[in-house]
């Protein structure tokens, strides 16, 4: 039940993440969905990773006979949120220059491509 | 001393194909602070480096079976290590028929648009970005086809998406540009992160990424039917199909047309990554008449959706954009047939294998037709500065070389013999007719509403008198012409000789495909 947390957060981030894209007009709450989604990816993978009593796979440190943590959904997490920074440094840079073109970040104004 | 230089050309080949793009990528601003002319050899070089790799790489898989290639290991085919207890650990990439197949594409539609680029991007600023997010883009579609690790693909995923969105909001065009890229940008990282989701699965459930040991593992539980619905999801909206197609009118349409051309092969990694998933990780284990028939339904809506929302367009790549996704519903109809019948050999034998083969032909051919398409529309384009149907007109008499290529590229899209669009066309035609008739009907009467789509677009481009404000309209530079020319010989040729194509590069990457278990002992060995 306990151990069950994490991942019942995981749902709950990613549900409102996806509400946030879903029902907001505003680009930059749209933006932070986006980013609280990511939240949800990366608490799944941090949590798929997580051994009781495991410890850190320093071989230098490691005393004999410990069951170590295979470090690899660390690794993809770290990755993720570094790709995470950079699409959201995107997304930022579309919303600057469209305030800059529109005057305005509301998606119901922004709809100038259907003609 | 020259052979051994060849000799580790060869060994290192999936490796030099991600990390020479990249290179050349990082030094294209540097490169550009010297001089524009400069910076344009330095990418062309690239490309053509880029390309020859590709192309050796997929000449060493055709002729000599699937290669691995693991990152760090002592050898480059040392898939396990020793003490890894029958795990790969590494990165590894596994390049098949299929995934080199996917590279050729890449490298003469790359070479082809830079050539076109150099010309129709010269009036514009900023160009050291442009060429730099292009190489991108190139090093993202290369590592979608040859990874072997469901993480890889996803990198790689992200590198496409984020130099691809950078290149449709390029021209800012009072933002219309920008608005177009966003919609494509937060859509494909949604999609992203659904696939990130479904690589979780996978990894709590195997405790793999590798591919081949996820698929030799294969339970097909619950769980992994939500991870499929995600994967699926996400590149079905990544390649464009009906109903999560709305992004692709507006960024196709948006974006400078020799970027049109290389998202169109953008399109068809993603096209890669779903094939990939459903045969090599899932193959048999799915229940292959469900999920082929949603293949099939998915590519039916492509095809007439399509076909039906272009042909009102007045924006001529809008229309080219609604074409693009009517002809993926080939491709997925294609493929979707071979994979309802997958595992029962007699059928597979009599038209399964030509179903596949005919969608997987398809895709080839579509890279180059639509391309050629593409790139005519934005040499009209460079000349007139209006995609405008209804303000163009009479440009036949100015611009022959131009109205050939787009005839030749109109003719094989509408599947008109000798071009390479009724090849592939053809072979769907008769394979899907016999496992259910009324399928290939539907894909004769889209094939005729297309042809009736180009004609007109034909007809108000090229066709009528000379119109005065268009009465000092030149050819299109040398180059872009000749890379338009590449593409349209590729057509040509591929339409005059289509049993050569598919005896040697289309039926080993179909046959590639559907043989999970060679895909599994490459890497894993034995099993």
């Amino acid at each position: 039940m306990f151990f069950n947390i994490p991942y019942i957060a995981v749902v709950v981030l990613a549900l409102i993440g996806l509400a946030t894209v879903l029902f907001k007009r505003n680009l930059i709450k749209i933006f932070l969905g986006i980013v609280i989604l990511e939240s949800a990816v990366n608490l799944f993978l941090i949590a798929l990773g997580y051994r009781e009593g495991g410890i850190a796979p320093i071989y230098t440190n490691a005393p004999a006979g410990e069951e170590m943590v295979f470090s690899t959904v660390q690794a993809l997490t770290l990755t993720s949120i570094v790709i995470g920074v950079a699409t959201t440094a995107v997304m930022l840079t579309f919303a600057m220059v469209l305030w800059k073109k529109y005057g305005s970040i509301e998606t119901n104004k922004i709809r100038r491509l259907k003609e | 001393m020259s052979q051994d230089v060849i000799n580790v050309i060869i060994a290192q080949s999936p490796a030099l194909l991600i990390a020479i793009p990249l290179v050349f990528a990082f030094f294209c601003p540097f490169i550009g602070k010297i001089s524009n002319t400069v910076r344009n050899i330095w990418v062309a070089a690239g490309m053509a480096l880029t390309s020859a790799i590709a192309l050796i790489l997929a000449w060493d898989v055709y002729a000599f079976g699937t290669r691995i290639y693991v990152f760090g290991a002592q050898a480059a085919n040392l898939a396990l290590p020793m003490d890894s207890g029958g795990i790969p650990v590494r990165i590894i990439f596994t390049v098949d028929p299929m995934s080199a197949l996917m590279q050729i594409i890449a490298a003469i539609t790359g070479l082809a648009i830079i050539l076109y680029s150099i010309s129709s991007e010269q009036r514009h600023s900023g160009l050291s970005s442009f060429y730099t997010l292009y190489l991108l883009m190139i090093t993202g579609i290369m590592g979608m086809v040859s990874t072997g690790d469901l993480f890889n693909f996803f990198v790689f995923l992200e590198i496409l998406s984020i130099a691809s969105a950078g290149l449709i909001a390029y021209r800012v065009d009072k933002g219309l540009a920008v608005e177009a890229a966003l919609k494509y940008f937060v859509l494909s990282t949604i999609g992203a992160l659904a696939i990130l989701f479904a690589i979780g699965i996978y990894y709590g459930e195997y405790n793999a990424l590798n591919i081949a040991m996820i698929a030799s593992r294969m339970q097909f539980t619950v769980l992994d039917q939500v991870a499929l619905v995600l994967i699926m999801a996400a590149l079905a909206m990544k390649c464009g199909s009906v109903p999560m197609h709305f992004w692709t009118p507006d960024a196709y349409s948006m974006a400078p047309s020799s970027i049109t051309a290389m998202l169109v092969v953008a399109s068809q990694a993603s096209l890669y990554g779903i094939f990939r998933v459903l045969f090599t990780l899932y193959n048999v284990t799915l229940n292959t008449a469900t999920v082929g028939w949603i293949i099939i339904v998915l590519g039916v809506l492509s095809m007439v959706v399509g076909v039906t929302m272009a042909i009102p367009q007045k924006n001529v790549k809008r229309l080219m954009a609604y074409h693009a996704i009517s002809q993926t519903g080939y491709m997925l109809l294609g493929v979707g047939v071979g994979l309802a019948v997958l595992g029962n050999q007699p059928l597979m034998d009599s038209f399964g294998y030509v179903a596949m083969e005919g969608g997987i032909f398809h895709i080839i051919n579509h890279a180059m037709y639509k391309g050629l398409l593409f790139l005519t529309a934005g040499a009209v384009f460079f000349r007139i500065g209006t995609y405008n149907l209804n303000k163009m007109g009479g440009l036949g008499h100015s611009m022959k070389w131009t109205m050939v290529f787009f005839i030749i590229g109109a003719l094989a899209i509408a599947g008109i013999p000798p071009f390479n669009g009724f090849a592939s066309k053809w072979m769907i035609y008769e394979s899907v007719y016999v496992f259910n008739p009324i399928l290939a009907v539907i894909a004769m009467v889209v094939s005729i509403l297309t042809l009736a789509s180009f004609v007109k677009v034909f007809h108000s481009i090229f066709m009528g008198p000379k119109l005065p404000e268009h009465a000092d309209v030149k050819e299109a530079p040398l180059s872009m012409l000749i890379g338009m020319g590449i593409l349209a010989v590729i057509v040509i040729l591929f339409g005059i000789f289509p049993e050569a194509v598919v005896n040697t590069l289309i039926a080993p990457a179909a046959h590639a495909l559907t043989n999970q278990g060679a895909y599994i002992s490459a890497v894993l060995g034995g099993a």
